[in-house]
């Protein structure tokens, strides 16, 4: 294990508890993943392929029923250091509604640090700078139900900062949000990722959030399909659909426009695509420049 | 004919109270019989508030919300017939499942509205397949499906009352990209067989723009617009400025539009290959 690997998994399966006559199934099968400290790693997959189960051992939420699960070095069945785990993994989920303990802002962000016994003093300061942190230290003393789907899932998100982890693993959690919030939330977790060096797991069913993202995994069937960068993954545009998955519409544009014959490169963004286009059609006429 | 129309509808939440806040303010339009509306707006722009009054959910602390050119609150005690009429599938409406079987949560909803048993179950059945569930679905417990199975359950109970119009609250949130593709295809058939009025709200407008005749943009607790799909999304930068967007296809051929080449509006992917084939052969760099 290389020493910037923060979280292994190695040949993790995982089968939950079977119904009544029915046969286990494996859920994972064989999963290796290596996240290595400081990435932004997006984890896609259709619903059923294994990805929440899979982000859900990363913090110890779930144990491998094979294989191994690694935080730091650390084996996540081992129960005298699960909160040396949880310290170091914070997870969000889907729903804000159902993270959110306290009727005041600061005392849910509080809840954390309180809970690992960090001295009140420290608890203040963690607590600012966590609500600073996610551009929500303005609402400290506000009462959670009377903010936006986006700001509850910042607090949300503040509240794993004051526990000052190294890494958050988010599934799904812009799913419920407005296209404001989306980008409220998606910006945060950027900046935490670039400014705070916070290793970033995020899972998602958006593809303009995982072309953002420097790495991204496939999972399909319980094990990982494709991983590698962005381009490299989305340029296999066939390989995708046929596991149920997308590409953003930019991609999928240049896409059918070099099956028709002109050679665009794969693009991620819109404004990568409308290059790509522009290079294609004829040049304007010098009056309609604008 | 208009199966819905609203005449200057305003609902107030605790009105004279130092709580009162205006969620919808003033809003007059009028939908037709058999049209596909999508509905769009940020958290708070008032769009829950206003679905919610056309089915009597909440009552309007001004104006009228008219079924069939009859105001729904004339006969207060006759409410419930009018929530027969307008089926409200609400977001995450999996969490509303009950039954011990999948045939019987869907028939739940046309045996509450006095059919016979037998009756009943023969509208869970036509439901059951307009959202492709199959027979070896039907003696199931809902509870052993999978997410994307029990939502597409819990439709099918609305859609077994037989309503005029649907309104469909988030339908496909949280699926993965094939359970949306399949739902979305799912609903537009209906809709197209039944020839019944569905509005569809969604923060996606990729959805929209594959389904809706038009758009209905709350802002602000106003309907800010209300026009066909296309001309809705051609006016991109005021939709950014409402915190919304455009899909991103649409925004491409924007963009190119912008900078001068001669490129229309394009809300699918099949527009935007049309759209621009002409001019990429004119380009002529076709290896």
């Amino acid at each position: 294990m290389s020493d910037q690997e923060f979280i292994t998994a190695r040949d993790v399966t995982f089968a939950y508890e079977p119904d009544e006559g029915c046969e286990p199934h494996n859920v994972l099968d064989g999963v290796n993943i290596a996240i290595r400290r400081g990435e932004f790693v997006a984890l896609l997959g259709h619903n059923g392929s294994g990805k929440s189960t899979m982000a859900k051992m990363f913090n110890a939420m779930l144990l491998p029923t094979g294989g191994k699960v690694f935080v730091e070095g650390m084996d996540t069945v081992d129960e005298a250091i699960l909160y040396e785990i949880r310290r170091r993994v914070g997870l969000v989920l889907q729903n804000p509604d159902n993270q959110l303990v306290a009727s005041v802002v600061e005392e849910d962000v509080a809840f954390g640090p309180e809970n690992l016994g960090v001295p009140p003093q420290e608890i203040r300061e963690r607590v600012d700078e966590a609500l600073k942190a996610v551009g929500m230290y303005d609402f400290r003393l506000s009462a959670p139900y009377k903010l936006s789907g986006g700001q509850k899932q910042r607090i949300a998100i503040a509240g794993i900062i004051a526990m000052q982890p190294e890494c958050i693993v988010l599934d799904e959690p812009t799913a419920m949000l407005d296209p404001r919030g989306r980008t409220e939330v998606l910006d945060t977790i950027h900046r935490l990722n670039e400014e705070k060096g916070i290793t970033i797991v995020l899972i998602t069913h958006y593809m303009d959030e995982a072309v953002q993202a420097g790495r991204v995994i496939v999972m399909d069937g319980g094990h990982v399909l494709l991983s590698g960068e962005p381009r490299e993954v989305f340029s296999q545009v066939e390989l995708l659909k046929k596991h149920q998955l997308d590409v953003p519409q930019a991609t999928e544009l240049t896409y059918r426009l070099q099956g028709m014959g002109f050679p665009m490169p794969c693009t991620l963004t819109t404004e990568e695509c409308v290059e790509a286009i522009a290079a294609y059609l004829p040049p304007l006429p010098a009056a309609s420049r604008t | 004919m208009a199966v819905i129309e609203l005449k200057n509808l305003t609902y107030t939440y605790g009105e004279g109270t130092p709580f009162c806040k205006k969620a919808v303010d003033n809003v007059s339009l009028s939908i037709e019989q058999g049209e596909f509306i999508g509905v769009i707006g940020h958290t708070g722009s008032g769009k829950s508030t206003l679905i919610q009054t056309l089915n009597g959910l909440l009552r309007p602390t001004g104006g009228q919300v008219l079924l069939n050119g009859k105001d729904i609150w004339a006969e207060p005690k006759k409410i419930r017939e009018v929530r027969f009429r307008v089926g409200m599938v609400f977001q995450y409406p999996e969490h509303q499942l009950f039954e011990e079987t999948v045939l019987g949560d869907i028939a739940f909803g046309p045996g509450n509205m006095g059919l016979s048993q037998e009756e009943a179950l023969k509208r869970a059945r036509e439901a059951a397949k307009f959202v492709g569930l199959s027979e070896d679905f039907y003696e199931k417990s809902p509870f052993e499906l999978s997410g994307g199975e029990k939502r597409r359950v819990a439709i099918a109970g609305v859609i077994a009352m037989d309503p005029d119009v649907l309104v469909l609250d988030e339908p496909t949130a949280g699926l993965d990209p094939q359970g949306r593709d399949v739902l979305l295809a799912q609903i537009t058939s209906y809709h197209k067989t039944r020839g019944n009025t569905v509005l569809l709200v969604s923060h996606s407008m990729e959805d929209i723009a594959r389904t809706a005749d038009r758009i209905l943009v709350m802002n602000s607790s106003h309907a800010a617009m209300f026009g066909p799909t296309k001309e809705v999304f051609a006016r991109g930068p005021e939709l950014e400025q409402m915190g919304l967007r455009v899909p991103q296809i649409t925004k491409i051929l924007a963009s190119l539009r912008e900078r001068g080449w001669p490129v229309g509006t394009a809300l699918t992917m099949e527009e935007a290959v049309r759209e621009l084939l002409p001019l990429l052969e004119k380009g002529g760099v076709r290896s």
